[in-house]
């Protein structure tokens, strides 16, 4: 302290209270839905990469955004839109280069650090309860320092955004050439949302203007800075929403491939 | 009106203590630091607790309240069920003075060693002019009480004891934010210190501060990310790296000067009018020689502008006859605003170190 | 003797007793004169009371009107105090607190800003022109915060030149003096404790600077926290020193009154300055039957008039909520006694329904998070409960004008900022308290340091004097016999909230004198419970002594003032006396008992009250004066 610390005294110590956490609210609710969701979701993700079917409609071009770009000898006709360049070992997705950098958008990203540290590495599970570590060195060392890397996995994400965005702009097709479905409606849903948690990340919000010191001198950097913190505030809700929306839009894709029924189509 | 609650509250020192239960009455829209209150008045005359302004602004009454980091002033009883019992305890992070009183020396030792705001050296005062846009995100932290709930509750230190030689805090870290988010302030290397020194690097943005934070900074948002994004912007990241070659507009090398000293001796003015001004005069016999005595500073100190008087030698104001509040301008009608920054005089609050 | 040789000591140039803003600002001067000097906080650094200072630094800036100028601020400020200020503090204030403000700015300071850059200003109850630089609502936070990072600062040049961070600066946090030592009738040291451990401490100091803030504990309903006990005036007084002006307490007109977590928290004038406007029980805008005739040409007469003041100033009167402090803590007063209060005892303040919730969050932020947080209140939705609260106190050390130093039989004592009586006169106008922390902090500070510099040898501490003082502290934990502080503070507080509150009358304060004569033999045997480390108990019960010495010389300055004046109303003699404005009411210590005694006010300098109008004097002072007036004028005519 500015003052007594420098009055002689032995080494002090805690108050001695017995109980672990005297948090009476459910606080382990949190990370428990936490857990299921993101482990269902990833369950869900799994199992489809390695279905290598079911993902691409000839007749409207919707492309489930799992398997896009389509870049293996897998592929079926007319969902390559990039080439084949990748064998079709059944362990490579047909997204090989896409999901990589997602997974590691979204590992890195700041809001599903605090996700899964809470939730799956219990570091802490809850505020004022005590984490599960003997020893913590926090994101000071490899591996964990490597989530300063997020910038990068952004860049990515933008460019792979544009990719599901041109998915979308392609899907607008029906064998009478234009035409406009449901499966539409959710390609660009998912594909607003998406961008709208790309753009949240908190990476974006520092390069769009958060790195300037003086706002007054870029007007314009401004406005889009004050943009991207409105969007930065709901980037939570934004990551789960388009867990849910890639779900969902691959889900649908996946149904209507595998002719479970059909597309609701509005034109042709 | 008031009610029986049921309290379990932590009294004991450095050697130890226990949660210790008492029977207390609480009448309606009370807090918790009334109810602790009536106990001193009451059973426990000697229970430690710190307190000051009761109003949220002071950060002195911080504790954990049924195991959460709270200010008592700010935790309303009507929160809790009638038959609940709320359970008062010290922050468990620093060590216990007695009852509910830490010492929190550890972050006043942080305090210390985090640099200080590093003036402009060429500005003197009066002539800083901000943008409202600018000072803004560095005013969010500003509203910081020093409560160190944060501080308790950032799991870094308090479940590794170890590691608070290295790691400053969120408390800090939102100070080292706002510092390089200042306008005018010249230091550029808060975010190398702020991870080589400061343990930004330990914070795992599990966002606990600003759960507890009573005054809502956004401390992980706005403070520790920004930060660590600043700190990457030096370090990782290609495209700023190659836009400051590019654009030439990499930040200066960090120059460390946390004292102002004018930039170096401009040429005293020999034709200086030697009358205090009128906005910082004084007749403090010393000041005033201060004032007119070899000034270092780079600006000639102006003629003494009275304000005009009428015919009588007085202000055109009067109050009772006027027929308005305001006065008109005691400078004269001849006079616009603002002045050009040359004409306006004050005298230099360093002037006298010299 | 064993006692005190085991006493922990400490040698220092300046010793400043209070860490608010007059104290850090102090501090920061002494060691910029490049003196030895050590803080003692009662509480945590950086808690002070300063902190709830809410509207902003009253300074003649000119950043947001352009005609104001320190003649403008110095009159503003006489008129507030009715013209019993010291006017050369008043002077010396309205001078000096734009640079003081400026100063903070290289401090780290990070003021609202104006277009074009500047500090922003605001308005606020009796200043002539938008003057106080502001930060939000918070003021105060931004105040001591600054001064206490720029004390960091210098810490760290320390430790950059001499290798440690307390070479020439040190905050002792938590401790409390109880005693200044003397050497004659030089000041030689101050006794204390550290809370923490309940271990005495004795800092060596030829030097000693008052900063303690004031007296509001006394009271039942008072916007103070723990710490305002008067413990500075106190030990001034009995390190033989004067209090001037105590009969002047201010009563912030609006404090909440209800619900009880909030009792006492004042609501800003910045709400009224916003828009908010008063009502009674009745949904009256009462304000306008309350303005005196002093001011009735400035403030508005129609509601219409007073609303168009917000968006237009130049061509409206401003509406009557804005009128003093104590004009509008009468009002409320009055209407509450008429039997048109609220149920707890206030009136309305309402500015939900006249600014929209958007602008009232923005506006005034921290005011609308306190409320919601601390009772739950909406101040956008449902109008405030307000009354007068116990807030500031006017009187106090009387100080030489330019160093501050203490005017009495001790030398060596400075006083500053709350503890220090006159610039105020009998009421303070908002703001005017943060400027004047640094005005006077600063010159306190200083000449201190330049008092330490200029003596041949330093004073030497009495060891009689120190174990009579650890005898005194340690004598309540001894008694177990005596009745718990904690009943003593609250009938104090009755006796002085009930007969020496807001409104006064000769019967009352004389029962008051009475009463406080028991309470101070019940004081005398207090008992406290526990032991000495960190014991609450102990320290109300040292607490006592001050609070009750100075509650004496507050009732015997107000039973004999007979007029009304600023912050003292006196029922049975409402008007103001021009011959009383000649008169400060000075207390003193002789042994135990308290003195009164009448010393004339300093008479202004006529360059200075020729920038009153003649009409307007004529109000305050004496025909005498009035004719010596004249004949000034005249001569300046010719």
């Amino acid at each position: 302290m500015t003052s007594t610390a420098t009055r002689p005294r032995g080494a002090r110590t805690r108050a001695a209270i017995a109980a672990k956490t005297l948090r009476t609210d459910r606080w382990w609710f949190a990370p428990l839905i936490t857990v299921v969701g993101l482990t269902a979701w990833v369950a869900y993700a799994t199992v489809r990469v390695y279905m290598h079917k079911w993902y691409w409609v000839e007749e409207f071009h919707y492309l489930t955004p799992f398997y896009s770009p389509c870049i293996t000898d897998r592929c079926v006709e007319g969902a390559a839109h990039f080439g084949t360049v990748l064998p079709d070992w059944w362990i490579i997705p047909e997204a090989a280069f896409t999901l990589p950098f997602l997974l590691l958008f979204r590992l890195t990203c700041y809001y599903y650090r605090k996700a899964y540290y809470r939730s799956f590495w219990l570091s802490p599970p809850a505020c004022a309860v005590p984490d599960g570590h003997q020893t913590y060195s926090g994101e000071t060392r490899f591996p964990l320092l490597g989530q300063n890397l997020h910038r990068y996995f952004f860049y990515a994400a933008v460019i792979i955004s544009l990719i599901n965005s041109w998915d979308a702009v392609l899907a607008f097709h029906s064998p009478e050439g234009f035409g406009f479905g449901l499966g539409n409606l959710i390609l660009i849903g998912n594909v607003v949302m998406l961008w709208a948690y790309t753009i949240s990340c908190h990476s974006c919000r520092h390069i769009i203007g958060g790195r300037l010191k003086h706002f007054s001198k870029h007007p314009l950097r401004y406005r889009a800075w004050t943009g991207v913190s409105w969007l930065n505030v709901r980037h939570m809700q934004l990551a789960w929403i388009t867990l849910g929306t890639l779900a969902l839009t691959d889900f649908y894709v996946m149904a209507v491939a595998a002719e479970w029924f059909p597309d609701l189509r509005f034109i042709n | 009106m008031g009610s029986k609650r049921q309290f379990r509250i932590w009294r004991g020192d450095e050697d130890g203590g226990d949660l210790q239960d008492y029977m207390v009455e609480v009448n309606e829209g009370e807090v918790v630091l009334d109810v602790i209150h009536r106990l001193q008045a009451t059973d426990a005359p000697d229970l430690a607790c710190r307190w000051n302004c009761k109003a949220g602004k002071c950060g002195s009454c911080s504790m954990e309240i049924n195991g959460k980091p709270r200010l008592a002033c700010m935790t309303r009883m009507s929160t809790f069920e009638p038959d609940e019992t709320v359970s008062v305890t010290p922050l468990r992070t620093f060590p216990v003075i007695r009852d509910l009183v830490t010492d929190v020396s550890f972050n006043y030792e942080k305090a210390r060693e985090t640099p200080a705001f590093a003036p402009p050296a060429d500005v003197p005062p009066g002539d800083y002019r901000m943008q409202q846009v600018d000072v803004e995100r560095s005013q969010e932290f500003r509203k910081c009480i020093e409560c160190f709930l944060c501080q308790n509750v950032c799991h870094v230190i308090r479940d590794h004891e170890e590691n608070k030689p290295a790691f400053s805090g969120p408390r800090f870290f939102i100070r080292a934010a706002e510092l390089d988010m200042h306008p005018l302030d010249t230091r550029t290397d808060r975010k190398e210190y702020a991870q080589a020194e400061m343990g930004l690097g330990y914070c795992n943005i599990t966002k606990c501060c600003t759960e507890v934070c009573p005054e809502h900074i956004k401390i992980t948002d706005n403070g520790i990310i920004p930060m660590k994004e600043r700190a990457v912007d030096r370090r990782y990241d290609p495209l700023v790296w190659l836009g400051s070659k590019i654009f030439r507009r990499g930040e200066t090398p960090q120059t460390s000067v946390t004292s102002a000293r004018a930039a170096g001796p401009a040429t005293p003015s020999t034709t200086r009018g030697g009358v205090h001004s009128h906005a910082g005069g004084s007749h403090d016999p010393q000041a005033e020689a201060q004032a007119q005595s070899g000034v270092n500073w780079h600006r000639e100190v102006p003629h003494p502008t009275a304000p005009a008087v009428d015919e009588r030698g007085k202000l055109p104001l009067t109050e009772l006859t006027f027929d308005r509040a305001a006065a008109p301008s005691p400078f004269g009608d001849d006079v616009t605003f603002p002045l050009p920054p040359e004409h306006l005089n004050f005298a230099h609050p360093e002037q006298d170190k010299h | 003797m064993t006692t005190t040789t085991r006493i922990e000591r400490h040698h220092y140039d300046v010793v400043v007793i209070g860490a608010g803003g007059a104290g850090l600002r102090a501090a920061i001067e002494a060691r910029l004169a490049g003196k030895k000097t050590a803080i003692i906080s009662k509480s945590l650094f950086g808690k002070a009371h300063t902190v709830m200072a809410e509207g902003g630094a009253a300074a003649a800036m000119g950043n947001v009107n352009p005609r104001d100028n320190w003649q403008v601020h110095f009159r503003d400020t006489m008129r507030g105090g009715k013209f019993l200020n010291n006017f050369r503090m008043a002077e010396l204030h309205a001078k000096e607190s734009p640079q003081r403000i400026w100063e903070l700015e290289t401090y780290g300071a990070l003021f609202d800003r104006t277009k074009t850059g500047k500090i922003s200003q605001r308005n606020f109850g009796g200043h002539e022109y938008p003057r106080l630089a502001h930060v939000g609502d918070r003021t105060g936070l931004e105040l001591i915060r600054t001064l206490q990072q720029k004390i960091v600062s210098l810490q760290q040049e320390d430790k950059r030149e001499f290798g440690s961070y307390d070479a020439r600066i040190r905050v002792f946090a938590e401790t409390t003096v109880t005693e200044l030592l003397l050497d004659g009738d030089r000041v030689a040291g101050a006794f204390g404790y550290y809370r923490e451990s309940g271990e005495f401490v004795l800092f060596e100091a030829p030097a000693v600077v008052l900063a303690t803030g004031g007296v509001g504990r006394s009271y039942k309903v008072t916007s103070n926290s723990w710490e305002y006990t008067g413990d500075g005036h106190a030990l001034a007084l009995r390190a033989g020193a004067n209090l001037i002006n105590m009969e002047f307490l201010q009563f912030h007109p609006t404090g909440m009154v209800w619900p009880p977590s909030v009792k006492g928290i004042l609501v800003t004038e910045s709400v009224r300055g916003d828009g908010g406007v008063l009502r009674n029980s009745e949904g009256k805008r009462f304000m306008f039957d309350y303005v005196p005739d002093v001011f009735r040409k400035q403030y508005a007469e129609t509601e219409e008039e007073a609303d168009r003041w917000y968006t237009d100033p130049d061509n409206n009167r401003r509406p009557p909520e804005l009128l003093p402090r104590d004009e509008v803590a009468r009002a409320i007063n009055s209407e509450v006694k008429a039997g048109r209060g609220t149920p707890a005892g206030g009136v309305f303040l309402d500015i939900a329904s006249r600014k929209s919730a958007d602008e009232i969050r923005r506006r005034l932020p921290s005011m609308y998070h306190q409320f919601k947080e601390l009772a739950d209140v909406d101040i956008t939705k449902e109008p405030m409960e307000v009354g007068p609260t116990c807030h500031y106190v006017m009187g106090g050390v009387e100080v030489e004008p330019d160093s501050g130093a203490a005017v009495g039989h001790v030398r060596g004592l400075f006083a500053a900022g709350e503890v220090s009586g006159g610039m105020h006169g009998s009421n303070r106008l908002g703001g005017n308290s943060l400027s004047d922390l640094l005005v006077f902090g600063k010159r306190a500070g200083g000449h201190a340091a330049s008092y330490a510099d200029s003596l041949p040898e330093r004073p030497k501490v009495a060891v009689q004097a120190v174990e009579a003082a650890v005898e005194t502290a340690l004598a309540p934990l001894q008694r177990d016999t005596g009745e718990s502080p904690y009943t003593l503070q609250q009938d104090l507080q009755a006796v002085m909230g009930d007969l020496v509150g807001i409104i006064r009358r000769e019967g009352e304060l004389a029962d008051a004198l009475v009463r406080l004569a028991e309470l101070r033999e019940r004081v005398a045997k207090v008992s406290a419970a526990g032991g000495r480390r960190y014991n609450p108990g102990w320290h109300l019960a040292l607490d006592l002594r001050n609070m009750l010495v100075v509650s004496e010389c507050t009732a015997k300055a107000a039973l004999e003032r007979r007029e009304s004046r600023g912050g003292h109303t006196r029922e049975d003699h409402p008007a103001m006396d021009p011959r009383w404005r000649q008169v400060n009411l000075v207390c003193s210590l002789e042994g135990d008992a308290v003195q009164l005694a009448r010393k004339p006010l300093p008479k202004m300098r006529p360059e200075l009250i020729a920038l009153f109008d003649r009409a307007e004097l004529a109000k305050y002072l004496t025909d005498e004066e009035l004719a010596e007036f004249d004949a000034l004028a005249e001569e300046a005519g010719n």
